[in-house]
């Protein structure tokens, strides 16, 4: 536990460091790489920028830094599977820098609506000794954490300085691990949830003490108060040394640092969740949706992709991520026509509930033009649809879904243009 | 009684989704909290105000606190913010809407005004949050609420004003209280 808490507040200083760097830089979003050197690190904005859209760098995680904001986009187009190597998961944090918690101080609470209101030290959470790991019981499970704000128009609209980005800025704000940690049930049942509880806020120990709401029945079901992740202790901006991870949810749900749990009877509208992340919408009269809970089906083609060339005509295989707040992925389609016709992909195993799975497709390219698309139909029998469906779903015109407003919540299939030489564009306003 | 235990946290497991919301502890594991120290930390605040601490501020004080604090990053008056946006409309004249993207950023388009106290008072300033006194949080949501046309500038927000302000967008949200699961198919639309 040593080594790994020094471990952490090495790369503490580090992030901060960059953090500061961007700050001071300005209020505008800075690009740069993570894993850069402190030099590079106080090159000028724009090499930061040229050297993050340079996605030829292999195993590098964009990231984006601004003076409220540490983002951190995974590179969907380089890695194969279905698990994110941890180094390599989306961040997107809502404060200047990250904590640095000291694991022995550290307690998780939990209050409110409840018989015996407790706190748990992390000790009787969990430990990396033998002799007590079984001091409560554990779960691991495979699951995907999507950015409520994934592949959002706003950042490919055709009208951004930023469309032509690779996979990794449009969709690279969903990662899947393997998640180990304590059923908040197990918790919950500890500290006797009264039959008024019928809702929780969470909180964490970040500077900003995110917090977030989440019902009850949610919580009973499978959330997990996490330690684990791919087999190591949390990382640092992974929410170190605990966070919640609510399967299938809008990743604002899994709140980090976790700190307080407090059990109430209603909805409490943090700013995060009810402000911050709500979106007017013209099917219910321009207000606001409250929340969204579980993701739909969605699915991305990862390679070929924006930025990569086919090298010539011949095979060619296609890949890509599917996944589903609903359960298990049912199946993938393909389209190399932009969605005329539809050939079924294969899916590569494991296939489990909430979690990325992995398709593949054997494809023979012509040498002419193409567009590539791929569809998920979940467990559900719920499909993935076409950006003009999606915008029509919530009332919006085909003109309007066209325009670079800021949506959240979008599960749109992604066309990928393929040009006479190879090359391959976002289509997804052509 | 190691092994027992074993056995125990494997039933747990199995038992856990169907048992609900049983109610007797089976580990005996955490450290019981007092109220005063739930009441040290708890500032996690709903929509009726129930947790605000004692404290108070007019739109007055807040003006001082936020041209310090707060101008840097949201304007003079909160009108012109390089991050956010906070002031629509102006004092007498509530903003309405339509609230699409940036309006959204305002303080008036939050449906209870003890958003705002918990937010500021949890998060900001972002370069040092926590910093503010009760007071002082007091006095910039009553300033804030002032420029957004909802509240006069001599009310005094406390913990009893500040959860009966009336917010012009309090419905302005679908379904009028949220609800799990959700009403609508499919629920992720």
């Amino acid at each position: 536990m040593d080594s790994n808490g020094s471990g952490r507040r090495r790369f503490l200083k580090h992030a901060a460091a960059l953090a500061g760097v961007a700050a001071g830089a300005g209020v505008g979003a800075e690009w740069a790489a993570r894993g850069q050197s402190a030099k590079s690190a106080e090159a000028k904005p724009e090499a930061q920028a040229k050297e993050a859209h340079d996605h030829r760098e292999l195993s590098r995680r964009g990231a984006r830094f601004s003076v409220d904001h540490i983002t951190y986009y995974t590179p969907l187009q380089d890695y194969a599977g279905i698990i994110t190597p941890a180094s390599l998961h989306f961040v997107q944090y809502h404060a200047s820098h990250f904590p640095d918690i000291d694991v022995q101080q550290h307690r998780l609470t939990i209050h409110g609506m409840v018989d015996r209101p407790l706190s748990f030290s992390m000790e009787d959470l969990l430990s990396f000794s033998m002799e007590d790991l079984k001091r409560l019981p554990s779960v691991t499970r495979i699951h995907f954490l999507e950015c409520h704000a994934n592949s959002s128009p706003q950042i490919h609209h055709a009208g951004n300085q930023n469309m032509g980005l690779p996979v990794q800025y449009v969709h690279g704000m969903t990662s899947c691990s393997e998640w180990t940690g304590v059923p908040l049930s197990v918790l919950l049942n500890e500290v006797g949830v009264q039959k008024e509880g019928t809702w929780l806020v969470s909180e964490g120990a970040d500077p900003g003490k995110f917090s977030h709401t989440l019902p009850m029945a949610k919580a009973m079901e499978d959330v997990i108060v996490a330690y684990g992740q791919n087999g190591e202790p949390l990382r640092v901006e992974q929410g170190y040394p605990i966070r919640l991870l609510v399967p299938g949810w809008e990743a604002p749900f899994s709140v980090k640092y976790l700190r307080h749990i407090k059990v109430v009877d209603q909805p409490y509208h943090a700013w995060n969740e009810a402000m911050n992340h709500s979106v007017a919408r013209p099917d219910i009269g321009g207000k606001a949706r409250w929340y969204h809970f579980q993701f739909g089906p969605k699915s991305v083609i990862t390679r070929p992709s924006a930025g990569l060339k086919i090298p010539g005509r011949g095979y060619v295989q296609i890949t890509g991520l599917a996944w589903s707040g609903g359960g298990v992925v049912k199946k993938v389609d393909v389209s190399t026509d932009g969605g005329e016709t539809w050939m079924e992909a294969k899916l590569q195993g494991p296939v489990v509930p909430r979690a990325h799975t992995r398709f593949t497709f054997d494809w023979a390219w012509d040498g002419n033009e193409a567009v590539l698309m791929s569809r998920c139909t979940d467990e559900l029998g719920e499909v993935q649809p076409s950006r003009a469906e999606l915008f029509k779903n919530w009332g919006f015109s085909e003109e309007e879904s066209k325009k670079p407003q800021r949506s959240i919540h979008t599960n749109m299939m992604q066309p990928w243009k393929v040009a006479r030489d190879g090359s391959i564009t976002d289509a997804m306003f052509s | 009684m190691r092994c027992s235990l074993s056995l125990l946290a494997a039933a747990m497991i199995l038992a856990a989704p169907a048992a609900g919301l049983a109610q007797s502890p089976k580990f005996n594991v955490g450290t019981p909290l007092s109220q005063e120290e739930i009441r040290s930390f708890d500032f996690m605040i709903g929509p009726e105000g129930k947790e605000l601490p004692p404290g108070s501020g007019t739109a007055k004080e807040g003006a001082a606190v936020f041209a310090k604090r707060c101008e840097v990053c949201h304007g003079k008056n909160g009108e012109s913010g390089v991050l956010r946006r906070l002031v629509l409309g102006s004092p007498g004249k509530p903003y309405r809407g339509p609230f699409r993207a940036a309006e959204k950023d305002s303080v008036a388009y939050y449906p209870y005004a003890t958003i705002a106290w918990d937010y500021i008072n949890r998060a900001m300033p972002v370069p040092k949050p926590g910093s503010l006194t009760h007071d002082e949080v007091y006095a910039v949501v009553a300033f804030l609420l002032y420029r957004n046309g909802i509240i006069q500038e001599t009310d005094v927000m406390d913990a009893k004003s500040l959860p009966k302000v009336e917010m012009p967008n309090r419905n302005g949200f679908v379904p009028a209280v949220p609800v799990y699961p959700p009403e609508s198919k499919p629920s992720w639309w």
